[in-house]
């Protein structure tokens, strides 16, 4: 029989729904993984098909580490954030999104930078397979950290409304776990596009 | 229902970051090392795979929430790399 | 106590919840349960002209009913429009349904994703089928492997299927995610997994098969349509491009053999639940139907190649695939098993859910031994691409899904609408589906081995098709009929059917503990549950020698209405109690449910115009403005739901 009991619904402020959503996300991610994985084998099927243009010799491996790295600091400002945010500091948590989100735009203007370098110099979508399948495969990180930045820039707007711990609006823990995956399938894509395919 | 926060402070995540950054400038100067020959490859490889687990393990939280949240994400992560050896090692074979 | 039908207001549908604004913002799984099934009716019937024009085409040598190239669109959306607008949104219309229900949860985890879900599944279909009026429909067959689905890029048709499928793709996996976090954080106190109804279990399973398998399709499609508009060369083998067409087919098939499984395994989530209620007899092997799901789920992931054995795969390859596949028949027989033995020495009453089920079983069983020999590789080579291959898949998933699916129509008609579908209806229904169905599919066994080739348009005189094509075209038009019985039946029944009251047929899982239909936020008080069929054990004790006995104060119906009605029209025995619990007023009892949302339909437009954008980006201005006004309105849309307040509470 029913049990005399509140409602339990589970939006009821707190745990319940952190976990509820946690899932929704990690089950995202994990399909997100099935996505980027199909890529970057496609990359790797391909990572010797250059026809007459340019192969890996064409990467610079100093400039990529360089925005490489500054992704990677990007996790530490967004993990500082959702920090903050844990701790009911409204405003500390809007300086690191925004340092966040200032970040990624820096490794995305890079990419730009990058690829504007590799087309100068003959390495297009249509020239190789390999081009299309890496073009393909930084190209997608690339919106989905251009996403990302979206992401954050609602954040701190929300902020401004509201304080970002209270219910409602987006949820910076949620965004977070979105925003750390991006960065490690950049180290994915770094190890195995860029530094195993130079070695 | 609550889930146990042993949460990582703030200077645990610098700490994270560092070693991060470390293994990062390590990893970039292996294809400058003359002689490394073929131990290049797992060497980029382990260090990938390291960077790659403590950000999911500390920045990600897994470490310290519900192991079915681990499951979620580690299928996807396992089947695909599974998946996708098969393929490559059929292609491999043709 | 007299019968009566509940009204809206008694289950706590406020003024403001009807009208066609109140569907058009709806985010109660329930509503979008129903707009799932009317979509997928509404399909069936343009899936079947379709498969009916094909059946006319080749019901004689050298057909002229059907150009050749009209022959090709109308074979590829036939397979597109079943596979995408019916079986996927049929599963979804019940999973949406009764899965909360089944669970003791009020709803699904996020309501809005839920609606944003449906709407972007509707307008992809529509955008896909629009292309049969803007320039011809994808013609590529519902595989559009490469590289000729990335030929003729001037034609617009198969970015159509590319884009289509991409969106439909996302609102699956919307869904699926949406599933999981409700089935795993939102069941009713006590409800552990292995007391979950095995419908609800499937559902899981098929969610992670979805989520996992769809991003892959996902690529092998943007890799086709950057072929087909950007000049990458991912599938380009013409020339030493380097590309690999058989890259496309992996992708594809890595994608489209869990597909086949999402297809199949909530059907048999649906006959796991009739057969116990249509026997009086628990599920046999509740543990072993649960396991064999999810081993077929994960074997789904290890199969995918042996759609390729004609490819040249190698031995290595096609040994371990054509293993793999044998493999997987062993679960599946394990639950055909268990379905016996739940039926044997069971109290079965033949009414139209069961005949549906029991068919199911037998003309599953009779799909997959055609399967079992695709999985001889030898063998598979001559099977390939003929007509063999299109009698085993319309076994499996006519014989299979759409019977467990109609079963399971008939079986929650019910607790959907509170009235009884017609049994003599449904018997003709049956008879005749059953009939047409085997006269159009067996002979195409024949027929495959024979050496008929699928997916040509013609045929010529003398090779000893003739018979066997006109018999399949005359069984495809006794479907047709037996479908418009299908209907009358819905539309007769819904107006003016006999009551159901809360349960029917005296059912074992908490879906039934509601009224008919359910009230709004499902259950007045969130059930505790302390068995598997937990709805059985609160109204079935057990005497000494083990036989069930009805206990006292029962909400659900009397055991008379499980007797065979016999004309349609008659009233039912006595005892079925009014739809209205007793403890309640109408009214919600002031439990909020989540509130109305236009943000789904209008974000769900917004990335169904960037797809129709994309489609056109060849074309220059109008596509990527397309895009542009499309990405503008998704975001606004997404943003205001952001900042959109749940209003759920609890009292």
């Amino acid at each position: 029989m029913a049990l005399e009991q509140q409602a339990v619904l589970t939006d009821e402020g707190g745990h319940d729904l952190d976990r509820t959503r946690k899932t929704a996300m990690w089950v995202f991610l994990g399909s997100e993984s099935f996505f980027f994985a199909a890529m970057i084998s496609t990359f790797l099927l391909y990572r010797n098909t250059t026809n007459d243009g340019p192969g890996a010799e064409i990467f610079n491996i100093p400039f990529t580490s360089a925005t490489t790295f500054v992704l990677l600091m990007s996790s530490l400002t967004m993990v500082l954030a959702d920090n903050a945010v844990e701790r009911k500091d409204n405003r500390q948590a809007r300086v690191w999104l925004i340092g966040t989100a200032l970040l990624g735009v820096t490794f995305l203007a890079g990419q730009i930078f990058e690829f504007t370098e590799f087309v100068d110099h003959g390495l297009t979508v249509s020239v190789s397979p390999f081009g299309s399948s890496f073009y393909m495969l930084t190209g997608f990180h690339g919106l989905h950290v251009a996403g990302g930045v979206l992401l954050l820039s609602g954040l701190v707007a929300f902020s401004f409304r509201r304080p970002l711990h209270r219910e409602g609006g987006l949820n910076t823990g949620i965004i977070a776990l979105y925003w750390h995956f991006v960065d490690i399938v950049w180290i994915v894509i770094f190890t195995v596009v860029y530094l195993l395919q130079v070695s | 229902m609550t889930t146990t926060h042993r949460h990582p402070t703030a200077k645990t995540y610098w700490l994270v970051a560092l070693f991060l950054a470390v293994v990062t400038a390590l990893e970039v100067s292996v294809p400058y090392i003359a002689g490394i020959g073929s131990l290049s490859a797992p060497l980029l490889i382990i260090a990938g795979i390291v960077k790659f687990a403590v950000v999911v393990a500390v920045f990600m939280h897994l470490k310290y929430d519900s192991p079915s949240l681990r499951f979620y994400f580690l299928i996807g992560v396992f089947g695909a790399i599974i998946v996708f050896a098969v393929v490559l090692a059929a292609f491999r074979a043709l | 106590m007299a019968v009566t039908a509940t009204t809206p207001d008694d289950l706590g549908y406020t003024p403001s919840t009807k009208g066609v604004w109140s569907w058009i913002t709806t985010v109660d799984h329930k509503r979008i349960g129903i707009l799932y099934a009317a979509s997928a009716l509404i399909f069936f019937f343009v899936g079947g002209l379709e498969a009916l024009f094909i059946r006319m085409q080749l019901a004689q040598p050298n057909g002229t009913i059907l150009s050749a190239d009209a022959y090709n669109q109308l074979f590829t959306m036939h397979g597109l429009t079943m596979v995408f607008a019916v079986v996927m949104p049929i599963a979804a219309a019940f999973q949406n349904y009764f899965v909360p229900l089944q669970i003791g949860a009020r709803d699904v985890a996020f309501p809005r994703l839920n609606a944003f879900a449906y709407w972007l599944f509707l307008l992809s279909i529509i955008l896909m089928s629009s292309s049969f009026f803007l320039g011809g429909a994808p013609d590529g067959a519902w595989v559009g492997y490469a590289p000729l689905s990335t030929q003729l890029p001037e034609l617009m048709r198969m970015d159509f299927y590319a884009v289509g499928a991409q969106l439909l793709g996302l609102a699956s996996i919307a869904s699926s995610a949406n599933f999981i976090a409700t089935i795993f954080t939102m069941r009713a106190p006590g409800m552990t997994l292995m007391r979950m109804p095995v419908f609800t279990w499937m559902t899981v399973v098929t969610s992670f098969l979805l989520i996992l398998s769809l991003p892959v399709f996902g690529i092998a499609l943007w890799q086709m349509f950057f072929d087909r508009n950007f000049d990458t060369l991912f599938y380009q083998a013409a020339l030493d491009q380097g590309g690999a067409p058989l890259l496309y087919q992996h992708l594809f098939w890595i994608f489209g053999h869990p597909e086949v499984y999402v297809l199949i395994l909530p059907a048999m989530g649906i006959v796991s639940e009739i057969l116990p209620v249509f026997s009086r007899k628990p599920l046999f092997g509740y543990a072993f139907v649960v396991f064999s799901g999810i081993a077929i789920g994960f074997l789904g992931f290890g199969v995918w190649a042996h759609h390729m054995f004609t490819a040249g795969l190698g031995p290595v390859a096609e040994a371990g695939f054509g293993l793999a596949t044998m493999l997987i028949a062993i679960p599946t027989g394990v639950k055909i098993f268990n379905w016996i033995g739940t039926i044997w020495g069971g109290k079965i009453s033949f009414q139209t859910p069961m005949l549906f089920s029991l068919a199911f079983i037998a003309m599953f069983v009779i799909g997959g031994l055609s399967g079992v020999t695709h999985a001889i590789v030898p063998a598979d080579t001559q099977q390939h691409d003929s007509y063999y291959v299109v009698a085993h898949f319309h076994y499996v998933l006519f014989g299979g899904s759409v019977f467990g699916f109609v079963a399971g129509a008939y079986y929650w008609f019910p607790k959907w609408t509170g009235k009884l579908l017609s049994e003599t209806l449904g018997k003709w229904h049956f008879w005749l589906m059953l009939l047409g169905f085997n006269l159009t599919f067996a002979p195409m066994h024949i027929l495959g081995l024979d050496g008929m080739p699928r997916r040509t348009y013609r045929y010529a005189d003398g090779l000893g098709w003739n018979l066997w094509n006109l018999a399949a075209t005359i069984g495809a038009f006794i479907i047709g009929i037996s479908f418009l019985f299908f209907v009358w039946n819905l539309i007769k029944s819904y107006r003016g059917g006999r009551p159901a009251g809360d349960d029917p047929w005296d059912g074992r899982t908490l879906e039934w503990a509601t009224s008919s239909p359910p009230k709004v936020h499902n259950f007045d008080q969130v059930p505790l549950v302390r068995h598997l069929d937990d709805f059985w054990h609160q109204k079935y004790g057990v005497d000494e020698e083990g036989r069930a006995v009805r206990l006292p104060e029962v909400t659900g119906a009397s055991p008379d209405v499980l007797e065979e009605p016999g004309d349609d029209g008659g009233s039912p025995g006595g005892g079925v109690v009014d739809g209205v619990p007793s403890d309640d007023g109408g009214g919600t009892h002031g439990i909020h449910t989540p509130s109305p949302s236009f943000y789904p339909i209008v974000a769900a437009m917004g990335i169904v115009t960037m797809g129709f954008g994309l489609v056109y980006s060849s074309s220059g201005w109008l596509g990527w403005g397309a895009f542009g006004v499309g990405a503008v309105i998704a975001l606004f849309a997404f943003f205001g739901w952001a900042a959109e307040p749940v209003t759920r509470e609890a009292h």
